[in-house]
């Protein structure tokens, strides 16, 4: 079997799609390759859709770690030691845990052109489960380091804004 | 444990939380924390040791010895832990037990590896299979411990290379002016400073040591991960003590046992910086109220 | 430079260190320790249930030494071959798949049917719908060569609770380990469809290369099903099911 007839038998396999069955012997390298390099379409996946959704809701959480109403500024913290400050590893397990414990509910979604049915138990799938945890802990990672590099704007820059005029 | 225990169906409330949690299960499953303990306590001296020498080999005027501490941090930096995780121990485990086979069985004919799987004669495993089980689990948390130990080693001597570069070329100018030996400037000058410099960065490995300890369950160590995987499961009746799927309950404790760890961690290192960088020209140690040499 | 002395080091005490223990036929007998009634571990912490006593009794009538370890069942059967332990003792039923790479002994349970369990009252689609196994089981390969979808999970109780969440429609697997779950869940689950015979018996693990401890056991187990202590047990653990043997 040729290396581009595994690839394409093999290439998508993560995803779900081509040849279902694995080679039983002969194993050459270029299997070895494309089969253990097809589960890098899941951690891309990961990866930027994470940093991604992770980066705004870092800016928004650090800039309610830094304000000074109580309301924002005590969950953001909280938010941010609790995952920093655990396992991401113990994290997996208990968001899939509570995922698991949910009932089983279906919110209906109204999209105008078509009608999807949300339902809890696609929280269980690694697709969305792990994306969820994947997004919160980069989420309180960045948003300490956004923290940290708000704290060290120099406060010259902030009263000349502010004898400008600008609001906060 | 206690009296009224032997009949646990009777019991009700406190009573029956009171044998529950005290079932050898349990008392293993208490145990277990000991065991994250032990891993941070045999693989910090280690990581130490080899992070410093990690970064004595990149200061080396040798070429091959410099070459080597680089390529050790870069490539174990580069690469994900848990794939070290998992790569070390094995390698390890068949690396011994490879040596002896060949020192052993030396007429064994069969190749060892036979497609997927790694055989050995029975003379060479390590540890032996009528040992007890005591000795196959601390053989396995002791290749674990080591294969932390490497990873964080690079780490450390990333850390410890950057603190010895840090300290001012003049002190060391001025050794060299009275006509000290490199190994005198070393001693004297550069090893008593930099653990200062060090402090923040191994500080904040030892942050993440904390929370990479849980990887010891994916080698196949019966930490607290692990105890709390099967204690939490469903229980049926043929069980002494049934309940229903109760992980989320057992997982909130490792949290909190986690976020404990992290929490005194942070106040012990934040203590040791003030110490430790009294009376420097830094920032923080100006700002510290205890320094002693201020020029002002 | 380090990292080399201390492996060779540490390689070269392991080598010359003559074995200490003596190798009094000590058997190590593997389990998954997570599938009551055939293996489960007990409050105690011990090893328990009707494979430990078939275990146990084998032992005695071949005169060995045995201990339990438990092992996770996704690397069991390399674990097994690499020499871990010496056998494979949990609920593994005997395929041909399985037999390239270890041996069994001859069958000390017939085979199980495989029921399907599903949230009582819901209109499960065990035919076409997502059906829960675990991995590397007979029933996950019945499952993906049927025209339902497969969803593996690591561990039985995983399976379970992928069926109460609603992930999977329903779950397939020995119906001895479903019987338990359906009782203790107050009527939140149950059986659905009708079941399926997969598989041979099950029988002991082996390793390939290690014929003497197969025909050893083959003996203990004849002998066990000729005096009836097999039937016994098998009474005794699966609600009274009669088998002849």
């Amino acid at each position: 079997m040729s290396c581009f007839q595994t690839l394409t038998d093999y290439g998508l396999r993560s995803i779900g799609l081509g040849v279902r069955g694995l080679p039983k012997a002969d194993i050459s390298l270029c299997d070895q390759i494309v089969l253990i390099g097809s589960g890098m379409i899941w951690n891309i996946y990961f990866a930027v859709i994470a940093l991604f959704l992770g980066f705004f809701a870092a800016t928004t959480i650090a800039f309610a770690k830094n304000s000074s109403v109580a309301l924002f500024r005590i969950p953001s913290s909280i938010f941010i030691f609790l995952l920093r400050g655990s396992p991401l590893f113990i994290q997996f397990f208990i968001v899939y845990e509570t995922f698991v414990l949910l009932p089983k509910v279906g919110i209906d979604l109204n999209l105008l052109i078509t009608e999807i049915t949300i339902e809890t138990r696609w929280l269980t799938r690694a697709w969305l489960g792990a994306l969820i945890v994947l997004f919160l802990n980069t989420t309180a990672y960045s948003a300490q380091i956004f923290y940290g590099a708000i704290q060290s704007i120099p406060i010259g820059d902030i009263e000349a804004a502010q004898s400008l005029g600008l609001t906060e | 444990m206690f009296d009224y225990c032997v009949d646990p169906q009777s019991l009700d409330g406190f009573y029956w939380w009171s044998c529950y949690l005290t079932t050898v299960k349990h008392i293993s499953f208490y145990k277990s924390f000991l065991v994250v303990f032990a891993l941070l306590g045999v693989t910090v001296p280690l990581i130490l040791i080899f992070g410093f020498m990690g970064a004595v080999a990149r200061q080396s005027k040798l070429y091959p010895i410099r070459l080597f501490g680089i390529t050790y941090t870069s490539i174990v930096r580069g690469v994900p832990d848990i794939i070290f995780f998992l790569f070390v121990p094995i390698a390890l485990d068949q690396g011994i037990e490879y040596f002896r086979h060949k020192i052993k069985c030396p007429d064994w004919t069969d190749p060892i590896r036979q497609g997927n799987d790694f055989v050995v004669c029975q003379l060479a495993k390590m540890p032996m299979g009528s040992t007890e089980q005591w000795i196959h689990e601390t053989y396995g948390f002791f290749l674990a411990a080591f294969a932390f130990s490497i990873v964080f080693g690079a780490f450390a001597a990333n850390t410890i290379n950057g603190a010895i570069n840090a300290i001012p070329q003049a002190q060391i100018e001025t050794g060299v002016a009275y006509g000290m030996s490199r190994k005198q400037i070393f001693m004297r000058i550069q090893f008593p400073q930099m653990w200062a410099y060090a402090l923040p960065g191994l500080s904040n490995l030892w942050m993440i040591l904390i929370k990479a300890t849980p990887l010891l369950f994916l080698l196949g160590v019966q930490d607290i991960v692990y105890w709390a995987r099967e204690l939490g499961g469903t229980k049926t009746a043929r069980f002494t003590y049934p309940h229903e799927d109760w992980r989320l309950g057992y997982f909130i404790v490792l949290l909190v046992f986690y976020l404990l760890l992290s929490w005194l961690s942070e106040i012990f290192f934040d203590k040791l910086t003030l110490r430790v960088t009294r009376g420097q020209a830094t920032l923080s140690g100006i700002n510290n109220k205890n320094s002693g040499n201020r020029s002002s | 430079m380090t990292l080399t002395k201390l492996i060779t080091g540490a390689a070269l005490i392991a080598a010359f260190t003559s074995s200490a223990f003596a190798d009094g036929h000590t058997i190590r007998m593997g389990t998954e320790g997570a599938y009551p009634p055939y293996n489960f571990v007990n409050d105690s912490g011990e090893v328990d249930g009707f494979e430990r006593e078939v275990g146990d009794e084998l032992c005695k009538r071949a005169n060995l030494n045995c201990t339990w370890v438990i092992n996770d069942w996704d690397s069991i059967i390399p674990n097994l071959v690499s020499g871990n332990y010496d056998t494979i003792i949990a609920g593994m039923s005997i395929t041909s798949e399985r037999d390239e790479v270890i041996d069994f002994t001859s069958e000390y349970f017939p085979p199980d049917p495989s029921t399907y369990v599903a949230l009582a009252g819901a209109s499960a689609d065990v035919v076409n719908g997502v059906v829960a196994a675990q991995t590397s089981t007979i029933q996950a390969a019945y499952i993906a060569s049927s025209s339902a979808t497969v969803v593996e999970f690591a561990t039985p109780e995983e399976t379970v609770a992928a069926v109460r969440n609603g992930e999977a429609d329903a779950v397939l697997a020995d119906d001895a380990y479903l019987a338990d779950i359906v009782n203790a869940s107050n009527g939140e689950l149950a059986f659905v469809g009708s079941p399926v015979a997969i598989g041979g018996g099950i029988g002991m693990g082996i390793r390939e290369s290690d014929t003497e401890l197969k025909a050893t056991m083959n003996t203990a187990i004849a002998s066990m099903k000729a005096d009836g202590t097999l039937t016994k047990l098998i009474a005794k653990w699966f609600d009274g099911r009669s088998v002849e043997y």
